[in-house]
């Protein structure tokens, strides 16, 4: 069993192998399950992912009016072929944007690795396909290659936003589809960790302040950037750009910035921007009180 | 390691918008659905930390409600989860806790009807991961990845050898493992997660012995 990046990397590089595989056999391996069977509950995760990127590229609408109909606007700006950030990226922005806002129109969504982070692994998935032709197999792959950065994360530092922040679940998410971009690219496993690590240092510190505790200002727009961020990563990584800390440390210095993190950013709702004017308005006007000023 | 397997980190499926605070709050209300074994006739939720402050804007109320009906957490019965515990005259009461807890997503359930009640203290760890770490007063850990038996028995020399050596007897191997107790000699409590579920011959068997009082499992 890995316990690290860079135990999970040698055992793939010294195998000859991809991290999609020593996450399928450690999976086998640990809960006494065939690998179809594995695979098999991963695609059913796939189509769910499927759904709801479906769901939001039509247009939904939270209840609280927060969020929704983002990612149509993105789809219409990109066919208008004047993007300047490029059409794949914004591909990947729009879908991230469209899973986001479906969970937060308490539809049905994958948690990948949690729900207020759910959009990222599935918008870069679903806007890479189109560049690089994946088969069935190579999409479920992609989830396997993201689960297994997330495992290290999850066992090593946190994915929870109430113990360390948007840090660690935005910021997990990002880092986990920048390693399985990489790997359906074609890049080798220590690139995986080098793309993973290059994101992840680029939203330590993001605090989880959401405005009236709901999932949604600044969440959906937070997963669009995630998105963003993991495929320039993974662009930079394939590039042969490496980051100068190693990945794991990188995830230490996630957990211990999540551990100093006062309570007030941290999904508490007392701080950041649902502290802001306009925040504790929009609470005020959605639960009738400031959730602060409740007494 | 916390986590164990790669469908904690892509899963669970479930309806939105919060891992912990949505599926983890199902998750927590469907454990204490299945230790109480039956459908309540009242149930009292208090919320500490992160689940006081942002229940209402996760759904962390609808979702535990949800799971105390049984609801898994992507059953879409969860958003309506208040009207359904209304059509099956579930009274519910939900309180939002000051006190500071061990970790920011805690919740306390208090389960009843005419025949008993039951409490527990459930926290949601992240990514719809949760554990049990508070049952009647004792100190346990639960964590619902695997089938477990729960012996509540009198503090007493022997107790927990004949529990295990029944086990044993069945070919049941014990993974894991807790005891606790209130005082010398009073009533204690027995955590045991196996390899497989078990069946109601054996259940019936741990029931038969000398100082067991009480016997619950929790089925994977």
């Amino acid at each position: 069993m890995f316990r690290n990046v860079a135990e999970l990397v040698e055992l793939a590089e010294t195998g000859n192998k991809k991290i999609s595989d020593i996450m399928i056999e450690q999976e086998m391996k640990v809960t006494n399950r065939s690998r179809e069977d594995v695979l098999a509950q991963m695609e059913r995760n796939l189509k769910v992912m499927e759904e709801a990127v479906e769901r939001g590229l039509q247009g939904v609408k939270s209840h609280s009016g927060l969020t929704g109909g983002d990612a149509v606007l993105l789809q219409k700006y990109i066919a208008g072929g004047k993007s300047l950030s490029g059409d794949l990226l914004l591909d990947a922005v729009s879908k991230a944007v469209a899973t986001n806002e479906v969970n937060a129109a308490m539809g049905t969504i994958c948690a990948t690795p949690t729900a207020g982070s759910a959009g990222v692994v599935p918008g870069t998935l679903f806007a890479v396909q189109r560049k690089l032709n994946p088969t069935r197999e190579e999409k479920i792959r992609f989830l396997f290659t993201s689960g297994a950065f997330g495992f290290v994360v999850a066992n090593n530092a946190s994915i929870s936003g109430a113990a360390g922040g948007c840090q660690a679940e935005v910021g997990s998410a990002s880092g986990m589809a920048a390693a399985a971009i990489v790997e359906m690219a074609g890049g080798s496993p220590s690139q995986c960790a080098e793309a993973m690590a290059i994101t992840l240092k680029n939203m330590l510190g993001l605090v989880c302040d959401p405005v009236a505790g709901l999932v949604e200002v600044p969440c959906v727009k937070r997963n669009a950037m995630g998105a963003a961020n993991a495929m320039v990563a993974a662009d930079m990584s394939l590039a042969g750009i490496t980051s100068r800390i190693p990945c794991d440390e990188v995830i230490d210095a996630m957990y211990k910035i999540g551990q100093t993190m006062p309570v007030a950013l941290r999904e508490t709702a007392q701080g950041g921007l649902a502290a802001t004017p306009t925040g504790r308005e929009l609470e005020a006007k959605i639960f009738g009180f400031a959730l602060d000023k409740k007494e | 390691m916390k986590y164990k397997s790669v469908f904690d980190i892509i899963g669970p499926v479930m309806i939105g918008p919060s891992s912990s605070h949505t599926a983890g709050a199902a998750r927590i209300g469907k454990m204490a659905r299945e230790l109480f074994g039956r459908e309540p006739e009242w149930a009292t939720i208090s919320f500490y930390g992160s689940f006081a402050k942002t229940f209402r804007g996760h759904g962390t109320d609808v979702a535990m409600i949800g799971g105390i009906m049984n609801f898994e957490t992507d059953d879409e019965r969860i958003i309506n989860a208040f009207d359904h515990a209304k059509k099956k005259k579930i009274r519910i009461k939900i309180r939002e806790e000051e006190a500071v807890t061990d970790h920011p997503n805690t919740a306390r359930i208090l389960l009843g009807d005419k025949n008993g009640e039951m409490e527990l203290v459930g926290i949601s760890i992240g990514g719809g991961k949760i554990e049990i770490i508070e049952l009647n007063g004792f100190e346990l850990k639960l964590t619902g990845h695997h089938p477990a038996i729960l012996v509540v028995h009198d503090d007493r020399f022997g107790a927990i050898a004949a529990v295990s050596n029944l086990l044993a007897s069945h070919r049941i191997n014990i993974g894991h493992m807790d005891v606790s107790r209130k005082d010398v000699g009073q009533m204690a409590l027995m955590t045991i997660e196996v390899d497989q579920n078990v069946n109601e011959e054996v259940i019936e068997g741990l029931k038969k012995l000398p100082e067991v009082t009480q016997v619950t499992r929790i089925v994977n």
